[in-house]
C-alpha cells in the first residue's frame, strides 16, 4: 500500500507596496473622507429606538419561565424533579407533595410541586429543564425584559410562574411549544404502552 | 485710583467685555461640541446620537456637565499632589491664552473705541504670540503625565511632547508664507492683506501652505488622526488616565478650546476670514456690517470645526513612526519648498497666482519623493521574505 502524499500549494503573503499615489497619503484620506460623508447624509441608519418600537422576539426565544396548567387549571407539573436535575446552574427547587387523594379534583394525580421556585438571576436560559420535562409542564417565553429592585423579588415561585402561563399563553407570542405529550398523567394524550414514544420528527424537539 | 479708573474706562471695559464673551462662549462651546461630535459620529456611523434629553438630544450636553461635575473627586494615592492639581488647570489656561489675539468677529485695521471682537487689538507680533501660547500647552500634558506617576500617562505625555516639537516647524514653516505675503504679524493685517476679489484669500495662491498649516495645527490639537498621547487601545487614556470628574472636564475643554483656535486661525490665515464675496473692503462699524461679517467668519470656522470632526471618523491613527516621518519627511521639506517658491514670487514681483501653478509642480514633486522614501522604507523589510511575484509555492504535507 502506498501512502499518498498530498500537495498543497501555499500562498505567501506580503504588504502591498505603496504606489506613487497612495504614498501621499491624500487619495486615501480623500476617499476616507468621502465615504465618512457619504454614510453621515446618507439618511439611513441602523438604529432601533428600543423602549417605542419593540424588536420581534423569534418563537424559539429563551426567556422567563412560566409553568403550564393543564386543561383543569392545575399546575401540570408532576414534581419528578427532572428539570432540578437537569439545571445546570442550579437554580430551580422544588417541593413534592402527594396530590390530595380525597380531592376529586385531583384524583388522577399521585404528586404535585407544593413549592416551585427559580432564581431568575441564577438561570442561564439554557432550556435544558424545558428540554428535560416529561410532560411539557416547564416553558420558556420570550419575554427579554426582565427586571427588578431587588434579588429576593427575581425569585420566581409557582404562583408567579403560573401567572406567567397566564399572561403569555393567549398574547399569541408564546403558544405552547413542547407539545411531546409523551409521558405522564397529566400530558395530554398519554399514548399506550403499546404505542410507546411518538416517532421522532413528530415532537418539537424530534 | 478712582479718577484713574475713570480716565481708562473707555479703553478698558471693551477688553473686559470681549474677555467676558470669550469665557462665557468657549466653554459653552466646548460642551456643545461634544454634542456635535457624538451625533457626527452617529451619522457617520449610520446611527442615531444621542436623542434622550430635550428635543434631539439637546441638553444631553448640560446632562453630561451635571454628571461630570458632580462626581466623586478621586485623588489617586501615588500622584504628586500639587502637580497632579495644577496639569489640567494649566492646559485649559493655556488654550485660552491664546484666545487673547484672536479675533473672533470683524476687527478693524486701525485702532477704535467701543466694542470689539478681540480682546488685544493691534497687536504687531500676534501671530508669533499665538503659535509661542499654543506650544506653552505642551506643558500642562506633559505636568500631568508626569504627576500621574503611571507609565502610561508619562508615555502619553512624551508622545505628546515629541509630536509638539516635531510639528511646530511646520507650523511655523507654512504661516512664514502667510507672513511674508502680508508684510505682517498683526491678524488682522493678514485678514486685510486678503481682501478683495475671493481668489485673494491665501487658500487659492498657497495650497500647499494651507495643507501643511492645517495637518501639524490638527496634530498640535492632539485629535485624531494624531491622538497618541491618549490613544485608547494602547496607553488606557493616555496623559488624562488618572484624571477624573472636574479635572477631566479641564482636559477636555482645553483640547477643544484648541481645536476652536485651529478653526479660527484656519479661516482667518487661509480662508479670508471675515471677507466673503460682496463683503469685500475694510471693516465699516455699522451694525448689519459687523453681523454679517461675524456670521460669515463663524460660518467659516464651523466649516472647519465640523471637517476636523469628520477627519476623526474618517481616518485611522497614524503609528508613530509614521508620525514622525510625515513630519520631518513630508511637512517640513514641503514646508520649506512652499515658503522658497513664496519668496521667489514675492521678490520678483510675479503674479501671485503662479503659486497656485507651482502647487501641482510640488505636489508632483511630493508624489516622486515619496516614491523614493517608500522604496528606502519597504526594502529592508521585505529583504527575508518572498516578493508577492513569487507567491506560490509547493509544500508536501
Ligand atoms: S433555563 Fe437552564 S439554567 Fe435556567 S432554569 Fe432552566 S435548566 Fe436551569
Ligand atoms: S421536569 Fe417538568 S414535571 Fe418534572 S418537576 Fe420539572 S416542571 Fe415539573
Amino acid at each position: 500500500m502506498t501512502t499518498t502524499k498530498k500537495t498543497k500549494t501555499v500562498k505567501w503573503g506580503d504588504e502591498p507596496k505603496l504606489g506613487w499615489v497612495e504614498a501621499m497619503y491624500l487619495p486615501a484620506i480623500v476617499s476616507g473622507v468621502a465615504t465618512a460623508l457619504k454614510h453621515a447624509f446618507s439618511g439611513k441608519t441602523t438604529t432601533r429606538q428600543y423602549p417605542e418600537v419593540e424588536p420581534t422576539i423569534p418563537p424559539n426565544y429563551r426567556g422567563v419561565h412560566r409553568l403550564n396548567r393543564d386543561e383543569a387549571g392545575r399546575v401540570k407539573c408532576v414534581a419528578c424533579y427532572m428539570c432540578q436535575t437537569a439545571c445546570p446552574a442550579n437554580c430551580i427547587e422544588i417541593i413534592a407533595a402527594p396530590a390530595p387523594k380525597d380531592d376529586p379534583k385531583w384524583k388522577d394525580r399521585d404528586k404535585y410541586p407544593e413549592t416551585f421556585t427559580i432564581d431568575e438571576l441564577r438561570c442561564i436560559y439554557c432550556g435544558m429543564c424545558e428540554e428535560a420535562c416529561p410532560v411539557d409542564a416547564i416553558e420558556l417565553t420570550s419575554i427579554y425584559d426582565l427586571t427588578g429592585l431587588t434579588r429576593q423579588e427575581m425569585i420566581y415561585d409557582k404562583e408567579k410562574l403560573l401567572s406567567v402561563y397566564d399572561q403569555t399563553v393567549n398574547s399569541g407570542n408564546d403558544p405552547i411549544r413542547t407539545n411531546r405529550g409523551a409521558l405522564g398523567p397529566a400530558s395530554l394524550e398519554a399514548p399506550t404502552a403499546k404505542q410507546g414514544p411518538p416517532p421522532p420528527g413528530q415532537g418539537r424537539h424530534g | 485710583m478712582f479718577e484713574y479708573l475713570k480716565e481708562i474706562w473707555p479703553t478698558l471695559w471693551p477688553t473686559l467685555a470681549a474677555i467676558g464673551v470669550i469665557l462665557a462662549f468657549v466653554p459653552f462651546l466646548g460642551l456643545y461640541m461634544t454634542f456635535i461630535e457624538r451625533k457626527l459620529a452617529a451619522y457617520v456611523q449610520d446611527r442615531l446620537g444621542p436623542n434622550r434629553v430635550g428635543p434631539f438630544g439637546l441638553f444631553h450636553a448640560i446632562a453630561d456637565a451635571i454628571k461630570l461635575f458632580l462626581k466623586e473627586q478621586t485623588i489617586p494615592a501615588h500622584v504628586y499632589k500639587l502637580l497632579y492639581f495644577i496639569a489640567p488647570t494649566f492646559s485649559l489656561m493655556t488654550a485660552m491664552f491664546a484666545l487673547v489675539v484672536m479675533p473672533f468677529g470683524p476687527v478693524p485695521t486701525e485702532y477704535s473705541s467701543g466694542f470689539r471682537y478681540i480682546v488685544a487689538p493691534g497687536i504687531d507680533i500676534g501671530i508669533l504670540m499665538m503659535i509661542a501660547i499654543s506650544s506653552l500647552s505642551a506643558y500642562g500634558i506633559i505636568l500631568g503625565g508626569w504627576a500621574s506617576n503611571n507609565k502610561y500617562s508619562l508615555y502619553g505625555a512624551i508622545r505628546s511632547c515629541a509630536q509638539f516639537i516635531s510639528y511646530e516647524i511646520p507650523l511655523g514653516l507654512s504661516i512664514i508664507g502667510i507672513i511674508a505675503a502680508a508684510g505682517s504679524l498683526n491678524i488682522e493685517q493678514i485678514v486685510a492683506a486678503q481682501g478683495g476679489p475671493f481668489w485673494n484669500w491665501n487658500m487659492f495662491w498657497q495650497p500647499v501652505g494651507l495643507l501643511v498649516f492645517f495637518t501639524s495645527a490638527l496634530a498640535e490639537t492632539n485629535r485624531l488622526p494624531f491622538d497618541l498621547p491618549e490613544c485608547e487601545q494602547e496607553l488606557v487614556g493616555g496623559f488624562h488616565t488618572e484624571y477624573g470628574g472636574i479635572k477631566f472636564v479641564l482636559f477636555f475643554l482645553a483640547e477643544y478650546t484648541h481645536v476652536i483656535t485651529v478653526s479660527f486661525l484656519t479661516s482667518l490665515l487661509f480662508f479670508g476670514g471675515w471677507h466673503f464675496p460682496g463683503l469685500t473692503g475694510p471693516v465699516d462699524s455699522s451694525l448689519g456690517g459687523m453681523l454679517l461679517r461675524t456670521f460669515v467668519l463663524v460660518f467659516k470656522v464651523g466649516m472647519v470645526v465640523s471637517f476636523i470632526m469628520l477627519l476623526r471618523w474618517a481616518l485611522p491613527r497614524f503609528r508613530f513612526d509614521q508620525l514622525m516621518g510625515l513630519a520631518w519627511k513630508g511637512l517640513i521639506p514641503l514646508g520649506l519648498v512652499n515658503l522658497l517658491c513664496v519668496a521667489v514670487v514675492l521678490t520678483f514681483d510675479l503674479p501671485k497666482h503662479l503659486l497656485s501653478f507651482t502647487a501641482i509642480f510640488i505636489f508632483v514633486g511630493s508624489l516622486i519623493s515619496a516614491r523614493q522614501l517608500q522604496f528606502t522604507i519597504n526594502r529592508p523589510r521585505s529583504a527575508g521574505r518572498p516578493s508577492i511575484a513569487q507567491t506560490t509555492s509547493e509544500v508536501t504535507i
